[in-house]
């Protein structure tokens, strides 16, 4: 079942680089990345990949195979025939620090600005109550390895460097939708979401649920009922009313 | 400075900060990428939410009993005592855990816990554990040095106070990123870089568990503690190779899945040791009752210690009763309906699916031994978490005496956060109360730090590191294994001290930046140092006794049950002492005879 597989590995750094070519064994069963790391061990040890787990639950070694963002630790070598090249690349929405890692800092800033979780008081009994259906919505969101392939496969940011300051990307979307969900949080991110977050922004094009490793409802569960509920507090004649009154 | 940002690192970051110190988070990954994401099963803690009967009590006992009444006794009590409030707190600080009906935090079976205990989320608890961690830490504003690699601990050359010579005064290290060097001034510095595992073939840990803070200790002077007991999972995956060694979660069991053997019969009944005969039930049928009524049911011998599955695994594949690929059979699909299985192990049905093409709510799956967590760690203090030297502390994995001679399962979550939160807590204490008589880093170490680091890159013709890290591998999982002798044990030294010569002249491709080669050129040193604390301790300890076993002195010696193998390091040399545990407290020691059956 071994065979020689040729690969094609983006090597370089901010300033540029190309494609090279490697001839390199694979065994049954094998993952890209366990091929990359042969590549390592054997013909270049300076090859730059950023990788954990290697089991699909850390969510560090995203990068693009053919074309398609992927994690190398969980696409199987049996997706291709063994005559056509393997192409990886460094996932494209982010500058290249080396080879396949590049710096992902955006998404730990955006992070940042996520108001924090902030919890309703306890119950009497000193406990907190929560029905397993409502936690439930939250935690598909949870899910989330940060792996940051939405990111990479917005076109919001992919296609339009100049968006990052003022979007936040799906990945964040999921965060600010996991929060509103939170049966214990009391703050209220809709105005945030909507100004400071981008939400506007999203176009709906799914392309991020898409590539979620994890199978998270990015659009349909998080997305969309954000984009509701936006509406309906932006543009509630109710609240527009009051509002209208109050300023009086 | 926290070395770490894992559970251990980030609970202790946070509590550091919260006592008004100025605190940094330093780790070699991007946040959030720790090894305590792949944490599947659950945090323990006596909260009694779904058994009553539960309380710390307990879990203290099933503790010391799971670590073969090896632990330190004053740890294990503040662990089980502590950790339903560190739970509680994760669900103040955002984290969803899977709910019982009356809406409390649900807990799940685990081997060797009397008790369902386990707050989980589903079969990902540590990714919820270190995303409420981190982002708890983000919200604080604590610094986050992250891609950073700490290749030494500093001490002081003030001249201060007499005998202060020995303190912590900072680290050094580099940024993975540009290769550039960084030194952190730094009083107080708490090691929580988890375990040991990459220095095996087979293992379920990743890259980073090379052993970082063990060797920083030894080298800055502090002791290590019972080296010897490395725990290998009973359940990893063995097929395909390319996955061999990840890990399948215990709560596969603890759900209901069993063990069977090519016969297809359940061979842990023929297991069942004579410490744990009185608990475990004897039939299926009394196994099988036991998930509903664990008032009048034995526990089913599938959930023994994991020391002990692992074992009789081992045991089976020998006896040639194992499966195709050199495992066991462990079946949940024909126990458990699909809905059951696909909510309550997610992670399991996607990792099979994806990676093995094995469905698992429909056939069987195929594991193994893997080598997964160390008991020995830095020799610290149970209320301080500080180590021998002062301003040094350590918490999580990286810190010995806790579980003994073996770890019980879920156990590791709740000792993060305990032992995590008590470090934090008096290393914020430590550095405070220095004032104005703060450590200083001596220039000159850090010359040699820097030379140390570049060596490497000086050396043309020589070895390749990842040559070498793969014979290290093979050799502890061969040598020092599941399963050991004293002659093999003496073979492994043998070849641990010739790749320590060989170490010494290893050539890297290319420049600083971001060149594996070049850190785990740097990562080895580090291997190799813990790797000969093991085998040293594995040969001195002639007993078997929890993650230790001796083909060649099979049985435990009473002789060594109160007795700890402490290792330290003088110009380079390990050496080691036995040392004797302190008595526990009669009202401990009382928990331990008292038999909690049927008893509330």
């Amino acid at each position: 079942m071994a065979y020689d597989a040729h690969f094609r590995v983006w090597r370089g750094d901010i300033d540029g680089g190309d494609l090279v070519d490697f001839t390199v064994p694979v065994n049954l069963g094998e993952v890209v990345l366990d091929v990359l790391h042969r590549i390592q061990a054997t013909q270049a040890g300076d090859l730059a990949i950023r990788w954990n787990c290697k089991a699909g639950k850390c969510g560090s070694c995203s990068a693009e195979v053919n074309g398609r963002p992927r994690l190398l630790c969980m696409t199987r070598m049996n997706l291709f025939t063994a005559s056509d090249p393997v192409v990886v690349t460094p996932l494209r929405a982010f500058p290249v620090i080396r080879d396949l890692v590049t710096d992902v800092s955006y998404n730990y800033e955006k992070a940042k600005q996520v108001p924090a979780f902030s919890p309703q008081p306890r119950e009497a009994d000193g406990t907190y109550r929560m029905a397993q259906v409502d936690v439930e919505r939250g935690q598909e969101f949870r899910k989330c390895i940060e792996c940051f392939l939405c990111q990479n496969v917005c076109h919001v940011i992919r296609d339009h460097e100049q968006n990052k300051p003022a979007f936040a990307g799906p990945r964040h979307f999921i965060r600010y939708a996991e929060l509103d969900m939170h049966p214990l949080d009391t703050v209220d991110r809709k105005q945030m979401v909507q100004e400071q977050a981008g939400l506007g922004l999203c176009n709906i094009t799914k392309c991020c649920t898409e590539v979620c490793p994890e199978h998270i409802g990015i659009t349909d569960n998080a997305i969309i009922p954000l984009k509701e509920r936006v509406v309906d507090t932006k543009y509630d004649p109710l609240v527009w009313l009051g509002n209208k009154i109050r300023r009086r | 400075m926290v070395i770490g940002a894992g559970g251990a690192g980030l609970r202790a970051a946070i509590e550091a900060h919260r006592q008004g110190a100025r605190t940094a988070i330093v780790c070699k990954s991007l946040l959030g990428k720790a090894h305590t994401v792949m944490a599947e099963g659950g945090i323990a803690a006596a909260m009694g939410n779904v058994w009553h009967e539960d309380n710390w009590k307990v879990h203290f006992r099933d503790t010391m009993r799971g670590g073969k009444m090896l632990n330190n006794w004053r740890m294990a009590q503040l662990h089980a005592q502590e950790a339903p409030d560190r739970v509680w707190e994760l669900e103040e600080w955002g984290a969803l855990f899977d709910r019982t009906k009356d809406g409390l935090i649900s807990q799940r079976d685990f081997g060797g816990h009397r008790y369902a205990r386990l707050a989980h989320v589903g079969d990902r608890t540590g990714l919820e554990m270190i995303r409420t961690l981190q982002q708890h830490a983000v919200a604080l504003g604590i610094d986050v040095f992250m891609e950073c690699t700490v290749t030494r601990l500093l001490k002081d050359s003030s001249g201060g106070r007499a005998g202060d010579s020995a303190r912590i005064a900072g680290a050094f290290g580099y940024w993975r990123e540009t290769g550039r060097f960084v030194c952190f001034d730094a009083p107080a510095v708490i090691l929580a870089t988890g375990g040991i595992g990459k220095s095996y073939q087979v293992t379920s840990n990743s890259w980073e568990y090379t052993g970082d803070g063990h060797a920083l200790a030894l080298q800055a002077g502090a002791t290590l503690l019972n080296m010897e007991f490395v725990q290998f999972h009973p359940t990893g995956m063995v097929w395909p190779l390319s996955v061999k060694g990840i890990l399948v979660t215990e709560s596969v069991r603890g759900d209901g899945g069993v063990l069977r053997n090519s016969e297809g019969k359940r061979f842990m009944f023929d297991y069942i040791p004579e410490f744990f005969r009185g608990e475990t039930a004897e039939t299926e049928e009394e196994a099988d009752l036991w998930y509903d009524d664990k008032i009048g049911n034995r526990r089913p011998p599938e959930l023994l210690p994991r020391d002990e599955v692992a074992r009789a695994i081992n045991s089976e594949v020998k006896a040639g009763r194992g499966s195709p690929h050199g495992g066991v059979f462990l079946d949940i699909a024909s126990r458990r309906s699909t809905d059951y299985i696909r909510k309550r192990l997610p992670s399991m049905y996607h990792q099979f699916a994806e990676l093995a093409d094995v469905d698992i709510t429909a056939e069987p799956m195929e594991v193994g031994p893997t080598c997964h967590y160390v008991m020995g760690g830095v020799e610290v203090d149970a209320d301080t978490a500080q180590s021998g030297v002062p301003g040094l502390y350590a918490a999580g994995e990286v810190a010995g005496g806790m579980h003994g001679a073996n770890r019980l399962g879920g156990n590791s979550l709740s000792d993060l956060l305990v032992f995590g939160r008590r470090a934090g807590e008096s290393a914020a204490r430590y550095a405070t109360k220095l004032g104005d008589e703060r450590p200083a880093v001596a220039e000159s170490d850090v010359g040699a730090a820097g030379r140390a680091a570049l060596a490497p890159f000086e050396e043309e013709g020589g070895e390749n590191p990842y040559t070498l890290q793969g014979e290290l591998q093979e050799t502890m999982n061969s040598l020092v294994g599941i399963i050991r002798t004293a002659g093999e044990v003496q073979q492994a030294l043998t070849r641990i001290a010739e790749l320590k010569q060989r170490a010494r002249r290893l050539t890297v491709q290319g420049h600083r930046q971001y060149n594996p080669g070049w850190h785990l050129s740097l990562d080895i040193a580090n291997m190799l140092r813990v790797s000969e604390c093991i085998a040293k301790a594995a040969l001195v300890r002639q007993e078997s006794r929890g993650g230790h076993t001796r083909d060649d002195y099979p049985q435990p010696d009473p002789a060594w049950a109160g007795v700890n193998v402490v290792l330290h390091e003088v110009a380079g040399q390990v050496f080691l002492i036995k040392q004797e545990i302190p008595p526990m407290p009669p009202d401990l020691a009382e928990l331990l005879t008292q038999e909690p059956t049927k008893e509330a």
